[in-house]
Formats: C-alpha cells, structure tokens, sequence
C-alpha cells in the first residue's frame, strides 16, 4: 500500500551541494538560493496488487515521485507511507560496478535490494536464467552492451520477489522477446498481488500494463484515473509552452 | 522500506572494493607490503644512523607506529569519500546509507590484515617472538576500526554538504601524524600532557603496540580504558550525527 498525502518537494537549483567559498558568500551577501518544486501537493492512494503508470512530460515529477517511493529522498512537505518491500529498477547501471563481472553483480546488486544471502542463493540461477545472456555472465559488465545490461538488472530487481515494484523507463532498451518476457512476468506479479509503479513514454505499453495512471505537470497532479481516459487527456493536452 | 541483510550486503560491499582494487594490479598484495616496508627502512635508516637512536629493535618500533598510522590516514580518506564514490547506489537504491562509509573502512582491513601479518613475521623472526599478551591485539584493532568507522561516518556525511571537507580530513590526517608517536618515542611528551595524549585512540593502539610487541608486557589498563571509551564513543557520535544528516543526502547529490 502506498499514500502520499499533500506531499511536496522542494529543490535547490544547482542541487545544494557547495564548496566552502560560496557557503562563506551566501553568509556574506545573504543571497538567496532559488529553489523550484518538483512536486507540489500531491496526494493519491495506491493499494496492493493495484498498476499504476506515471505519466508527464520530462521534469513533470515522475522520477521525484518514484524516489519518494522507494524512500531513497524525503519529502519537504506532507506525508509518505509505503507499506511493503521496494524494488526499484530507476535506473540500469546503479548498483552495478563496470569492472566487477555479470555474476558478482547480480550478487552485490540483490544484496543492495535488500534479498538475503539463502534468498539470492535460492533465485540465483532464476536470475541468470532470465537474464540470459550466456557466458557474457562471467565477463566484466563494462564490456556489455545497454541491452544486456538492462537484462541483467531488471531481472534482478524482478527476483527479488518485492511487494512493490518501481520501474522507470528502462524496458524500453530491451529487444522484442525480451520485452514479452517482462510483461509476462509483470503480469504474473500482479497476479499474485503485488504492487507496481510504471514510468514509461510508451502509451501502448502503458495501456497494456497499467489500469490506472497518474498525469504530473510541473509537479502537480493534473488528474487520476483510468489509463484510458488518462493517457487520452494527456495526448489531446495543447503544444506546450516552455515554463516561464 | 529495507529490511535486508545488513552483513550480507557489507560484506558484498566489501568484497567489490577489494576486487576492484586488487584485480587491477600484477602484483596484488605485494604493493600493500611495498609501502610499509619503505617507509621502515627510511625511517631505520635515518634514525638508527643519522640521529643514532637507543631504540631497540627500531624496525619493529617503526611498523608499530606506522601501520596503525596508515590504515587510520588511508581508511579515514577513503571513508569520507565513500558516499560521492557510491553516489549512484545513494541516489537509487534504499540500502542503509550507513552501510556505505562502514563498508568502505572495513574494505581498508584487508590491506590492514596483510600488513599486521607482516608486523607479526618480523616480531617472530626479529624480535622477541609470541607472548600471551597478543590475546589483546584482537580487541585493540577492533577499537582502531571502530574509531575510523565513527569518523568517516561524520566527516563522509559533511562531505555531501560541503564538497571541500576531504581536504581538511587530509590537513588533518597531517598534523595527526604528529600527534602520534610514529617517528619519536612517548618520553618525548611532556609528563603533564601524557594522560590528555592517550585519549587519542591512534597514539593508545601503538602505544599498546609496544607494550606487547617490543617490551613483552601487557598494555596498562588505563590505556585500554581510555582507548576503548574514546573509541566508542567517537563510533556512537558517528552513527548519530549520521543519522541526522542523512535525510537529505538525495537533495545534495
């Protein structure tokens, strides 16, 4: 189960971080940093074994929104529930060390998800045998191609057997067999009652996923409900007009 | 939320800064025995020939100091580096961010196990060999470790907020060595400034060094005291101070 209620998030341009000296010249000339919201007062409540899609343009909030989920950033306003354990598949190479091999990934990687030794033990060669990538398993992941890098960590993340799974916009690198290999494992989780989040530009692949759907603007919640009607608003929404 | 195995992802942790380190040199653990080894001789040589030192056995003197030393500068540096090193696990996956800095300390003792290996070849080979006080050698590396673990924990933390932090851990790791008796003997310390001097676990790990390794004794209960409570201490302040500031590590990453 996940709920957000009233949830914002505040920004700083430039991402905060600092070195000593403008620290020192902010005290000194009392500047004020600018800061945007990358989602402003947004509440929805998702239950178990529902699908829901994301939908926006690019810096609408999506990703912010998935981050809250998967509890990697707070919120600066308002309140985050997730009940449940999390995998989430954010983005291919995090995790993954390029000089450490396919195999020694897949066990760094499912440690970092939060799977424990006797359970990566046990969907290790469901792992590899999903990935399917061959001997390339024992090769440095530096030397593999986006695809299968891509293979590797979606099935790991999808092993991982989480209550909640959180995919942003990276099926999209697969082939077409690998692509139907997902779906029909998305849809056997949700069978069995898990929860997913989905981000992805594609609207058929949305349409066939998802039931529900989410459309962000500018981090606000423009509307809720069924994909169709949804992801048929967004399309017919007017050529937008860069944000002032 | 993450309710994982934290000794199972440690020690994955652990393993992949060991690897990599290891995997992209010839020689492996040689260089890990290279730099100690120099740094001894230099310093015999210097202080045995050209300051004609009384100090017995100096080589073993030296390693004494030198090895606790390095892993401290060594382990500190890379531990307040960690979390931008590991920025991409930071900003996507939920793990414990403190597994993080801990992980990376703790992937320093491999480096630390080979040289106390070597420090325990030349105490059997050149020195006066084993004596029942090395039960305490366990426990006192396990406070150095400890100490370094609870201040990479702060000064990593501060290095998300302030990029320039690892700089002044590197000014620091500097003046450190001096306050450490590497190079000169604890005679050297003013007699009303030896008991504030032990509070620094670094100086109180060789000096309980020396104690076991050179002079055959046990190391005086009032410096395991003291280097177990500053230790500890400095661990439980990490993990607190830590605790605070890793709400919003997201943000400044």
């Amino acid at each position: 189960m996940i709920e957000f209620v009233g949830v914002s998030k505040l920004f700083r341009h430039g991402g905060g971080a600092k070195l000593l000296r403008s620290f020192v010249q902010d005290l000194w000339q009392r500047r004020k940093v600018g800061t945007f919201y990358a989602l402003h007062d947004v509440s929805f409540r998702l239950d178990r074994g529902e699908s829901l899609a994301i939908v926006g343009r690019n810096g609408a909030g999506k990703s912010t929104l998935l981050s809250l989920v998967a509890g990697l950033a707070q919120p600066t306003e308002g309140r985050v529930m997730v009940q449940g354990r999390v995998a989430a598949l954010l983005d291919l190479s995090s995790g993954f060390h390029f000089e450490l091999t396919g195999v020694e990934n897949v066990r760094l990687n499912a440690a970092l998800l939060g799977m424990t030794r006797k359970g990566t033990a046990q969907a290790f060669d469901e792992i590899l045998s999903f990935a399917d990538i061959g001997d390339f398993i024992h090769d440095p992941v530096r030397t593999y191609s986006t695809g299968m890098l891509m293979r590797l960590a979606f099935s790991v993340a999808i092993n991982v057997n989480p209550d909640i799974l959180v995919v942003d916009e990276v099926l999209a690198v697969g082939d077409q067999a690998f692509h139907a290999k997902c779906l029909d494992k998305i849809e056997q989780l949700k069978r069995a009652g898990r929860t997913l989040m989905f981000v992805s530009h594609s609207s058929p692949l949305v349409r066939k996923v998802c039931k529900r759907a989410l459309w962000l603007d500018h981090g606000q919640l423009i509307m809720d409900g069924i994909v169709d009607e949804v992801l048929d608003a967004y399309a017919q929404q007017p050529v937008p007009q860069a944000p002032a | 939320m993450w309710n994982g195995d934290y000794v199972f992802v440690v020690s994955n942790l652990v393993q992949k800064d060991f690897k990599v380190r290891y995997r992209n040199m010839s020689l492996g653990i040689f260089w890990s025995l290279l730099n100690p080894l120099v740094t001894m001789g230099v310093l015999t040589f210097v202080f045995t020939r050209l300051f004609s030192s009384q100090q017995k056995n100096y080589p073993i003197f030296a390693l004494c100091g030198l090895i606790p030393f390095n892993f401290f500068s060594l382990a500190w540096s890379t531990g307040t580096s960690s979390l931008i090193d590991n920025a991409s696990i930071i900003k996507r996956l939920a793990v414990p961010r403190e597994v993080i800095p801990i992980a990376t300390v703790l992937g320093n003792c491999m480096h630390l196990l080979i040289q106390v290996g070597l420090l325990s070849a030349f105490v059997i080979a050149f020195g006066d060999g084993l004596n029942r006080h090395w039960g305490w050698l366990p426990l006192i590396w396990t406070m150095e470790v400890a100490f370094v673990c609870g201040l990479s924990l702060v000064s990593s933390a501060i290095n998300i907020y302030i990029r320039d932090t690892r700089y002044v851990v590197e000014s620091f790791n500097a003046v450190l060595f001096w306050l450490v008796p590497v190079v000169y003997p604890f005679s050297y310390i003013p007699s009303r400034y030896r008991e504030i001097y032990l509070f620094n676990p670094i100086a109180a790990v060789v000096m309980a060094l020396r104690n076991i390794l050179l002079e055959g004794s046990a190391p005086a209960a009032s410096l395991v005291m003291k280097l177990c409570l500053s230790s500890s201490l400095i661990l439980a302040l990490g993990l607190v101070v830590f605790r605070r500031l890793k709400k919003s590590f997201y943000d400044y990453l």
